[in-house]
């Protein structure tokens, strides 16, 4: 059996099961040994049940995001660590239509789902989490996860590279020795700057070293549209797949951020 | 008077009272006007004035040896506040050390961002690749409102300052207590954000505060009750680490806090150094039941 060298990893899913059928033969084509997906399975999209058996049937290993977490334990919200009521409004309703809508049985997988996980590329040392090592629903933005803090979560947890999402915008930081963090974005919803396609992070190495690509994903956002629309979802959620601008769960987001969507 | 009763330690045998764990500096504040502003707000929790010197204002020199230190112990973000910050007169050299190495906030009543200021502080914000956030207090949506609490004619010169900011792009936090009649309401909530629209801020952001009955506040509306403490209670890990002080603190001129809160009480003052502040702190103050029971956090 030959050494893993290329792994792919996707955030959160949000139910955007087009999307991800999209990035699954993207990754595939691409050459990668491995698919992992990282958590929030479920949230803004339709019929959340298609996600999870995609997810199943092709046995990618996977962690629990807050959704998994959440859902597992039959919670009554997502514990997405909103602070502003009115994004917390818009994630209750995410929330109770995942729950309705998700098969007892996928949520006593999801229960059986690892919080974290590690893994060896070539010579760097990986950690797998869905929002930080220390932390499930933890946002770690680009404009707000300074170097000095990288390094003190890096040394906390001896690793090289921390792998995680959350947040729904990709962004890599690494410093000479390729040491940092890859925030590989999500596939449920594009990264609001305007531009429909999601994302995900190719993580690949020749033995020494690793190198961070991410991967833009256009799929059929349309039709994902209409499937929101026709199952009742908000306007604000559906308008945001169709546009790529953010609408709902966004008074989180740092200042510069912030500051570069429409909303 | 009522200032020295608020702030004292409750009347309890120390083990009374729960402790809380350091789980990790993230956040680090600066102290860095002291007690002195501008402004003399009625329900200021630390009885801020132009007059109050119970805290100086902070050096350049002292904020770097702090940012120093916090960078070697991986601060995740810097806080600015006072007293009004912006008096501090090395206030803009302190912002470029901080933005440096981290994401940074000033909480300001915005009086003195004239243009220029604004110009400068935008500046500052594209030059770093962290979130410069610049917080705003405001106690309403209308000058009958707000300047009972904040003074006489300040309502139009913290509007002066949130357009001065608006119109170089920069989109401040407005922070709002509970004072403000109904800021608290999802209706009242809804209007001061048609108020932050109209007046220019197209994304606005607003956070509100419960009040402290402490210091200038205690005059105003009320002090603690005597059962507002948290004596006897047992808080469980998840409710301990939710607490701000878990994971900050803060440095002024005279040494390190445990929480922006308590500078005014002698017991929260925790060291000299931020490594020596890195232990538990017994939630001895009647504040502490604020920050538990209303989920308080000064962090943006």
């Amino acid at each position: 059996m030959r050494d893993v060298t290329k792994i792919a990893f996707l955030g959160g899913i949000y139910s955007n099961y087009l999307a991800l059928e999209a990035a699954l033969k993207l990754a595939r084509k691409k050459g990668v040994d491995q698919i992992w997906a990282l958590g929030d399975f479920g949230a803004f999209g339709p019929h959340p049940d298609r996600t999870v058996e995609i997810l199943r049937e092709a046995e990618l290993p996977a962690i629990q995001g807050n959704y998994e977490e959440s859902l597992s334990t039959n919670a009554e919200d997502c514990h997405c660590g909103y602070t502003d009521p009115r994004d917390n409004h818009y994630a209750q309703i995410s929330y109770d239509y995942t729950f309705q809508n998700t098969a007892q049985a996928h949520k006593d997988w999801m229960g059986t789902l690892p919080g974290r996980a590690r893994l060896e590329l070539g010579d760097q040392r990986l950690l797998l989490c869905h929002g930080s090592p220390r932390q499930i629903n933890e946002f770690l933005w680009s404009s707000n996860t300074p170097t000095p803090f990288i390094d003190r979560m890096l040394r906390q947890e001896q690793t090289d590279l921390i792998v995680c999402t959350h947040t729904g915008i990709p962004w890599v930081r690494r410093d000479a020795k390729g040491r940092g963090v890859v925030n590989v974005g999500a596939l449920g919803r594009p990264a609001n700057d305007g531009k429909t396609n999601v994302w995900f992070a190719i993580v690949s190495s020749d033995g020494v070293g690793v190198d961070v690509e991410l991967v833009p994903v256009e799929y059929d956002h349309e039709r994902l549209g209409r499937e929101m629309t026709e199952e009742g979802l908000p306007d604000e959620f559906v308008e945001t797949i169709r546009t790529g601008w953010w609408t709902t769960c966004l008074e989180i987001l740092p200042a510069k951020e912030r500051a570069l969507g429409r909303y | 008077m009522s200032q020295l009763v608020q702030i004292r330690p409750l009347e309890a045998a120390r083990g009374d009272f729960p402790a809380v764990p350091m789980r990790g500096l993230d956040t680090l504040w600066f102290q860095v006007a002291g007690t002195v502003c501008n402004l003399e707000c009625t329900h200021c929790f630390i009885s801020c004035s132009p007059t109050n010197h119970s805290h100086e204002m902070m050096t350049l020199d002292q904020v770097r040896a702090y940012l120093d230190e916090a960078k070697a112990l991986g601060v995740r973000e810097y806080y600015f506040t006072g007293g009004e910050p912006l008096m501090n007169k090395a206030i803009f050299e302190m912002f470029e050390a901080s933005l440096a190495q981290g994401p940074t906030s000033v909480l300001t009543n915005g009086v003195l961002i004239k243009e220029k200021y604004a110009q400068r502080l935008r500046a500052l914000a594209d030059g770093s690749p962290y979130s410069f956030d610049i917080r705003i207090s405001i106690d309403g949506y209308t000058k009958e409102a707000n300047d009972p609490i904040r003074g006489e004619g300040t309502f139009d010169r913290i509007l002066a300052g949130i357009e001065h900011l608006a119109k170089v792009g920069l989109n401040p936090v407005i922070t709002v207590t509970e004072a403000c009649q109904d800021a608290a309401t999802r209706a009242g909530r809804t209007r001061f954000l048609e108020f932050l629209r109209r007046i220019g801020l197209a994304q606005p952001r607003l956070k509100i505060l419960p009040l402290l009955r402490m210091g200038a506040e205690a005059s105003r509306e009320r002090g603690y009750h005597t059962w507002e403490s948290l004596a006897g209670y047992h808080l469980a890990a998840d409710e301990l680490a939710a607490l701000q002080c878990s994971t900050c603190r803060i440095a002024c001129a005279s040494g390190v806090y445990v929480c922006p809160i308590l500078i005014d009480a002698p017991g929260a003052k925790m060291g000299r150094t931020l490594e020596e502040t890195l232990r538990p702190f017994s939630l001895d103050y009647q504040a502490c039941f604020t920050c538990h029971a209303e989920g308080l956090s000064c962090a943006t």
